[in-house]
């Protein structure tokens, strides 16, 4: 009788052991899949066209590192991405400011809920009808900002025709729905805010900023984070709103990376598919800046948990 | 009694066939006509076509008009129609280098085509071959208020100091003499185009896009030193505005000439100009020693070099071709037909057209993005766009078109 267990012990657990690391392998295989299909695999490619001239019809050229080294001269590059820059700087502000907006909205007042939804109204219309908008605002001749301007200082400013002022305006308009967006990110953490810290935090003495600051605010944090997140991806990914507004004018001044990009790659003029694969090379390892530092801290966090 | 079954099962297989059968000759379409007219005029096209060729059926694919200049990228290669509609020039060039479009000297010679679309045989041809038939054009020219011209007190001008002095007149009666709106970056390359026909030549301006003449050239600086004494009476802001909004310019009157193709002639009359208030010019002679040269887009029909039914489709090129068709077509659209023995519309910006068009001893030029390869039309326009909008840029932009330039062609051979 304690003869008939022996033999199948040491193989039982073994057998669920290798069931056991092979199991998370197999529920991952779907997900890790498609992540190499339309992930990581496009990645690969767009890094081996990136050495190659193609007009995506014809035959590959081998060409090395010829289209590095023209983007090393070509100003177009340097503007886009002197514009990609300014472009991540400046959106940051709807971090701040959406935290303001969200801390007025934040108070029980009858009808509360029509202002906030009216204040979240720009997210939810579409980054090409925010472009037409503000593209008409801009309008030289009929637009509101430019009669406006005209009134007070006698001559009128064309933002959008204005290589000096075209990138401020598209970013001011991006950052319309971009405001509404981390608001909502945060009037939803702040709903989460422990009210007992607060009463002890009054309790204490702490008001207006050094309540914000010391109490609101650490609490808000994972809020902030998602809010930092989507604004720099939002940022570099700044395409629509150029496309529709200036189509990357005047002269190419309001062009960011990812736009110079579809320009060369895929634009009417364009079908330079070795050096728009460059391009999106050069602004993936932007990108990935960001990306390692955000997964760096997500995995610090859940370390630290 | 079995026997009989399986015959009369054959003779219903063959009933079921036979329409199939018929059906089979199918001709697939894919036409960047998105606009009211021209697809109604391709729709009728197709009908009349079918008409005479009761055995072949034709299948449009519509596309809208930008989206196709990407989408044939696509479909040329993944499922390639058996017509479709494109451009001449360089515009087709990479298409005919790629190997993509049938050859179709055939249809040229047979029916006689170098004779009757003798216009623009050489923009059709590449290595001594023909790769598509030309169905339409429209001229280019400057087409301008008589209104503002009252308000000005001036008359229209022939030569360019004239054309100047008049500006002059128009900038003290608060119009501006040229509008524009180059937004889509295109229109400015019409100014060009004449500035250089006028200035230097039809033959120095097809060098100049096939890439022969340096950019930093003397002579690409005359076209600019000229370009220059209109710029001051050119609409200011033009970069931010569509071709569209410079036509209500010229429509209220606050501008005067407007450098455009004739399909602008639609725009002018929907914003309420009439034969009476809008009028059309030949761009000004600027060195009268050179034999006058115009601008002619030319839209043509293609076949597939992996279309399915080619054969169908050169009967269906032969048909385009012929004058009663061309005259037809031209109608619908408003524009020029190609072939000499059509006859041409009774509005009279199309006659004025084609009477500037086949007096044009220099030549007639395609357009800037068509005649120059796609890469050096982009960089070019947006030169020309900076150079308007800030000409003391000018030696910068010349040296980034002639880096450019050097880099495009020399890729090209």
């Amino acid at each position: 009788m304690t003869a008939l267990p022996d033999p199948q012990a040491p193989t039982a657990p073994r057998k669920r052991s290798r069931r056991r690391s092979l199991t998370p392998w197999l529920f991952l295989a779907p997900g890790m899949a498609m992540f190499a299909v339309y992930v990581l695999i496009p990645i690969v490619q767009s890094i081996w066209i990136s050495f190659h001239d193609w007009d995506g019809l014809g035959q590959m050229r081998w060409i090395g590192t010829a289209n590095y080294s023209e983007l090393w001269w070509d100003d177009a590059f340097y503007t886009s991405l002197r514009n990609n820059v300014i472009w991540l700087v400046l959106y940051m502000l709807a971090v701040p400011l959406g935290l303001m907006i969200a801390l007025f909205l934040n108070q029980t007042v009858r009808g509360i809920r029509i202002y906030k939804s009216l204040f979240f109204f720009p997210f939810v219309i579409s980054q090409v009808v925010v472009g037409l908008i503000f593209s008409w605002f801009y309008a030289p001749g009929f637009g509101l900002f430019y009669a406006l301007i005209e009134w007070i200082t006698g001559s009128g400013v064309a933002i959008l025709a204005d290589e000096r002022y075209v990138t401020y305006g598209i970013i001011a308009a991006g950052l319309w729905p971009q405001i509404a967006y981390c608001m909502i990110l945060y009037l939803t953490g702040l709903n989460a805010v422990a009210p007992d810290q607060i009463e002890a935090a009054r309790l204490d003495g702490a008001k207006g900023w050094r309540m914000l600051w010391h109490v609101v605010l650490p609490q808000l944090r994972p809020a902030t984070f998602i809010a930092v997140v989507v604004t720099v991806i939002g940022a570099l990914r700044s395409f629509d709103l150029v496309s529709i507004m200036t189509s990357g004018g005047p002269f190419g001044s309001s062009r960011v990376l990812s736009y110079y990009m579809y320009e060369q790659a895929l634009s009417e003029y364009g079908y330079r598919m070795g050096y728009g694969a460059a391009i999106a090379v050069v602004l993936f390892g932007i990108m990935m800046i960001f990306i390692s530092g955000f997964i760096w801290k997500m995995w610090r966090d859940e370390k630290g948990l | 009694m079995a026997l009989h079954g399986k015959g009369l099962l054959l003779a219903a297989l063959m009933c079921s066939a036979a329409p199939a059968m018929a059906q089979q000759r199918v001709l697939t379409f894919n036409s960047n006509a998105s606009d009211p007219a021209p697809r109604a005029m391709f729709e009728q096209l197709a009908a009349d076509f079918m008409a005479e060729h009761p055995e072949i059926r034709v299948e449009i694919n519509t596309f809208d008009h930008e989206g196709f200049k990407t989408a044939i990228r696509n479909f040329l290669t993944a499922d390639p129609p058996d017509l479709i509609t494109w451009f001449a020039g360089n515009r087709m060039k990479p298409f005919v280098d790629a190997g993509q479009l049938l050859d179709v000297s055939d249809v040229w010679e047979e029916n006689g085509l170098k004779d009757s679309l003798g216009s623009t045989l050489s923009s059709m041809t590449f290595d001594d071959r023909q790769w598509g038939v030309p169905y339409t054009y429209y001229q280019w020219g400057i087409y301008y208020n008589k209104e503002a011209y009252a308000a000005a007190g001036v008359e229209p001008a022939t030569d360019w100091e004239g054309f100047i002095a008049n500006c002059a007149a128009f900038q003290e009666a608060g119009i501006d003499c040229l509008t524009t709106g180059s937004k889509a970056l295109w229109p400015v390359a019409g100014i060009f185009d004449y500035l250089s026909l006028r200035t230097n030549g039809y033959d120095w301006h097809m060098q100049l896009t096939n890439g022969e003449i340096p950019w930093t050239d003397d002579s690409v600086r005359a076209v600019f030193a000229e370009w220059e004494k209109i710029l001051p009476y050119t609409t200011a802001n033009h970069a931010a505005i569509d071709w569209q909004d410079a036509v209500a310019n010229i429509v209220q009157g606050r501008a005067a000439h407007y450098v455009m193709g004739n399909f602008a002639v639609a725009a002018f009359r929907d914003g309420g100009m009439t034969d009476e208030t809008l009028g059309f010019m030949a761009f000004p002679t600027i060195n009268p020693d050179i034999p006058r040269a115009e601008e002619a887009p030319t839209d043509s029909l293609h076949i597939p070099a992996g279309a399915k039914n080619p054969d169908d489709a050169k009967l269906f090129l032969a048909y385009i071709a012929r004058p009663d068709v061309q005259t037809r077509i031209n109608e619908a659209l408003g524009q020029l037909p190609v072939n000499a023995e059509a006859s041409v519309g009774d509005d009279p910006f199309l006659q004025a057209g084609f009477e500037l068009l086949s007096t044009a001893e220099g030549g007639i030029a395609q357009f800037f993005d068509r005649d120059a390869p796609a890469e050096m039309a982009k960089a070019a326009m947006e030169g020309f766009q900076e150079f308007m909008v800030r000409p003391e840029r000018l030696d910068t932009i010349l040296e980034r078109l002639e880096r450019q330039r050097q880099r495009i062609y020399a890729a090209a051979e």
